[in-house]
């Protein structure tokens, strides 16, 4: 600062490295700002509260999903599994819910977690690659759900309190997009200020340095697919309560996909060592509008796909490691 | 046609992107002959073997096989003409069994199936001829890593090696199978085939070579055969040193030697009898404050090795380490590192630094935890550190966001030597402080060092500079073969005696403690 000659070269080199650091979210938050334009001329009613409502209000469960992908993303993991542990939360909360709403819930999110962590101590503990493990519990994972729920079939309820989780509105805002607001902000906060995010990014970034400099390695992935299986959880019951019913067949159907894909177009890269919350929220939010302006176009929905995989291509490609 | 040997290779030169690997590098290898490939860290041996065996290709010089030149362009084209390389980690299909593995990709078939028949046999005679006792119908899986070396050779051989090239072949191998080893390279040697031979290990070289290269910052220094050419002249010739010349002063910036002013007390840090292996065996090292303990030792002697066991990093057979006479439990680096530990690891890229990551990140990472209330960061705190440690150290970075990837060598080691420091550990465990980077830096590293003992922490220095073992240090510890085997004190300490330590075992008539 009272360098005047180190200033000179400094800011020049910090604004390069400022530039290059957030490129991958300005890149994505550039394109949903374009989708929103392009769209606002294009599609009747588009610029209505109400539409940007079902919008937040359809992305909810991906954005949460996505958060804890993107947690174990940077750490170079991946979890396939959320689907199904959104499916196993629906299960145990439809058939719990007798003893109340909120045991329910926390007795859902519970066992959301304990798989999650079940995950992450097997890719810690036992070096199983995290691709096959939450493979594994992708399809363990919904056949159990199943079980719960008497072989699959419908779990029907009816609990005001419950529903309100999917259902209710507070101060004129849904409240699945205030849990996902929640959840978001408390990520953005725990990558940004708190040393687990730091251990995080430098598990993924470079695991024996970080385990050598005092790191606990297991305890910081165990957490981060922990983490991932709460938030999965939170997405299922938000699904079942939206939908007044338990469907372990459906519940989460898929969902890792676009979770991987909002993560990555939103400028985490899958081999991990950095994470962008935000950039995440943005690329879920990319992947909405698109299909939101396809299906209000009156435009087959199976194109909006076809768009979805250009996207993801080209963001992949934008971030691509620069050769030194 | 007789003198033309066995394999010839004439001014090798290898250049990845603008760094040059090899240099005018010359190598020759007679029939029935065991040729050692020898030479530090960056000598160039892999790479010459990677030209040799067709892995690489070449920038300049000539291959010649059998007094015809030969161009390689892939492993291969090398196999096909004979020449074969054994690697450590040994490439076969453990679900398989021995003679498939020996045939792998050239299975004798009749009407286009494989003849097993014909390839059971044939495996089996190949095993007979090395004189090993292996069934060729066993599954490769179920044989120990020796035996699988061991096919991986009558795999070479089956395919009519003339030259073999056994990559360390003995790391992973006990006493026992070093000698099937040694057998079976003997029956090679007995048939004509040309054998190069690449170890750490100097007993090993001295059993079963006949002729020596040596190879140092890829170029080639010397070639002699091994009978009569002292273990101290090999050394020598390795490390570039004269051997008449070893007395000079002043090239570091250590200065004054530390006394050795804790005779008799306690040692602040002392290690007993690390054992894991063969690459420790029974290591005993101990440094008190204020003191700089060197240690010296040759690639693969067990130095990095035993910095890893102490701070916890691997884990031990036998052994144990004692902080000021109190055993440590140490079972991760994050016991060593509660414990008051440090360690700057040889290899800044592998295992020091996050690239990713920002300068301030890197500097205070192992201190997080200090600067942090219910597990979130002071950022004031970590402002704080960082610019006290960035200034105190002198280091260059556009601003402490800067990544720590696109930092020179010096400045990341500074930033990682600042993230041990900023913890204010009470011993300090460096390996190769200052390798690779550039003078000035490197100075001011050493002094930092200096500063660091004078005010009391304990400090085990790894190095494989010698001024900075003779100068910096008040004893030196040199390893070799996973052992202690010297260790010099006061007077003693010079770059003579490490060398002839490191080549003989002992350092003439001045020798360990007890």
């Amino acid at each position: 600062m009272s360098n005047a000659a180190q200033a000179g070269t400094g800011i020049g080199l910090r604004g390069a490295a400022r530039i290059a650091v957030y490129a991958p979210t300005y890149g994505a938050l550039a394109a949903l700002v374009l989708l929103l334009v392009v769209n606002s001329v294009f599609t009747p009613n588009f610029f209505d509260l109400n539409n940007f409502r079902n919008i937040l209000l359809q992305v909810a469960p991906t954005v949460l999903v996505a958060t804890g992908m993107t947690l174990v993303i940077s750490t170079g993991g991946i979890d396939l599994s959320v689907g199904s542990v959104m499916a196993i939360a629906s299960a145990v909360a439809a058939t719990s819910l007798d003893a109340g709403a909120l045991p329910a819930v926390l007795l859902a999110l519970g066992a959301a977690t304990l798989v999650g962590a079940f995950n992450g101590a097997l890719i810690s503990g036992f070096r199983i690659q995290p691709i096959i493990v939450t493979l594994a519990m992708l399809i363990s994972g919904r056949g159990v759900a199943q079980v719960l729920s008497n072989g699959g079939q419908l779990v029907p309820f009816s609990n005001a309190s419950f529903e309100y989780l999917g259902q209710g509105v507070v101060a004129g805002v849904p409240t699945q997009v205030l849990v996902m607001a929640l959840a978001v902000g408390l990520a953005i906060f725990a990558m940004r200020a708190t040393a687990f995010g730091r251990y995080v990014v430098a598990v993924g970034g470079n695991e024996a340095a970080a385990r050598l400099a005092g790191i606990r390695v297991h305890r910081a992935k165990i957490t981060v697919y922990a983490l991932s299986g709460l938030l999965a959880g939170l997405a299922g019951l938000i699904e079942t309560a939206r939908l007044g019913a338990s469907d372990a067949q459906k519940v989460g159907l898929n969902i890792e996909l676009d979770a991987i894909a909002a993560t990555v177009v939103g400028g985490t890269p899958l081999t991990g060592g950095r994470a962008t919350v935000v950039g995440t929220l943005v690329g879920a939010l990319i992947m909405q509008v698109i299909t939101t302006g396809f299906v209000m176009n009156g435009i087959s929905y199976a194109w909006s796909l076809v768009i979805k995989a250009a996207i993801i291509i080209i963001a992949v490609y934008i971030q691509r490691p620069k050769v030194a | 046609m007789n003198d033309e040997p066995l394999l010839r290779m004439e001014g090798i030169r290898k250049v990845f992107s603008g760094v040059v690997a090899l240099d005018g590098v010359d190598f020759r290898l007679e029939r029935g002959e065991v040729h050692a490939l020898v030479g530090e860290n960056g000598a160039g041996k892999s790479t010459l073997i990677k030209i040799m065996t067709g892995a690489y290709r070449r920038d300049g010089g000539r291959v010649l096989l059998e007094g015809r030149e030969v161009n390689f362009r892939s492993p291969e084209e090398a196999q096909g003409e004979g020449v074969v390389a054994v690697y450590q980690e040994v490439n076969l299909l453990a679900f398989r069994t021995v003679a498939e593995n020996i045939f792998l990709g050239r299975e004798p078939r009749r009407l286009g199936f494989i003849d097993w028949g014909r390839m059971n046999a044939a495996a089996g005679a190949i095993l007979d001829r090395l004189g090993l006792d292996i069934d060729p119908r066993a599954p490769l899986g179920s044989l120990n890593i020796a035996l699988r070396q061991m096919v991986a050779i009558a795999r070479g051989v089956s395919s009519g090696a003339k030259v073999v090239v056994l990559d360390e072949p003995t790391s992973s191998l006990t006493e026992h199978e070093v000698s099937i080893l040694y057998d079976v390279i003997r029956r090679l040697k007995a048939e004509g085939v040309g054998v190069v031979y690449i170890s750490h290990r100097f007993d090993e070289l001295y059993t079963v070579c006949d002729r020596v290269t040596i190879l140092r910052d890829g170029r080639f220094v010397a070639a002699r055969p091994l009978a009569g050419l002292e273990k101290i002249d090999l050394v020598c010739l390795m490390l570039g040193k004269q051997r008449d010349e070893l007395q000079r002063g002043g090239a570091t910036a250590f200065g004054e030697r530390q006394g050795a002013g804790t005779e008799g007390a306690t040692p602040l840090l002392r290690a007993e009898n690390l054992t894991r292996g063969r690459r420790l065996d029974h290591v005993t090292v101990e440094a008190g404050r204020g003191e700089i303990v060197g240690m010296a030792g040759l690639l693969g002697s067990g130095r990095t090795e035993t910095a890893r066991a102490i701070f916890g990093a691997d884990p031990v057979e036998e052994g144990r380490v004692l902080l000021e006479g109190k055993p440590l439990a140490v079972n991760s680096p994050n016991d060593a590192i509660d414990a008051g530990l440090a360690f700057l690891t040889e290899d800044r890229k592998a295992e020091g630094i996050i690239p990713e990551l920002s300068v301030r990140e890197n500097l205070t990472l192992a201190a997080l935890p200090e600067m942090s209330r219910f597990g979130v960061v002071s950022r004031a705190r970590q402002d704080e550190v960082v610019e006290r440690f960035m200034k105190r150290l002198g280091i260059k970075a556009s601003s402490a966001d800067q990544k720590i990837r696109e930092l020179s060598g010096g400045n990341q080691q500074k930033v990682l030597l600042a993230r041990w420091l900023c913890k204010n550990p009470r011993f300090l465990i460096l390996d190769e402080p200052t390798r690779g980077i550039d003078v000035g830096a490197k100075g001011e590293i050493q002094s930092l060092i200096n500063e660091q003992a004078a005010s009391g922490l304990g400090v085990l220095m790894i190095s494989s500079e010698l001024e900075e073992l003779v100068e910096g240090c008040c004893r030196v510890v040199v390893m070799r073969d996973g052992r202690c085997a010297a260790e010099l004190r006061g007077a003693d300490i010079s770059q003579e005696n490490i060398i002839h330590a490191m080549a003989e075992g002992s350092a003439g008539e001045v020798m360990s403690d007890e």
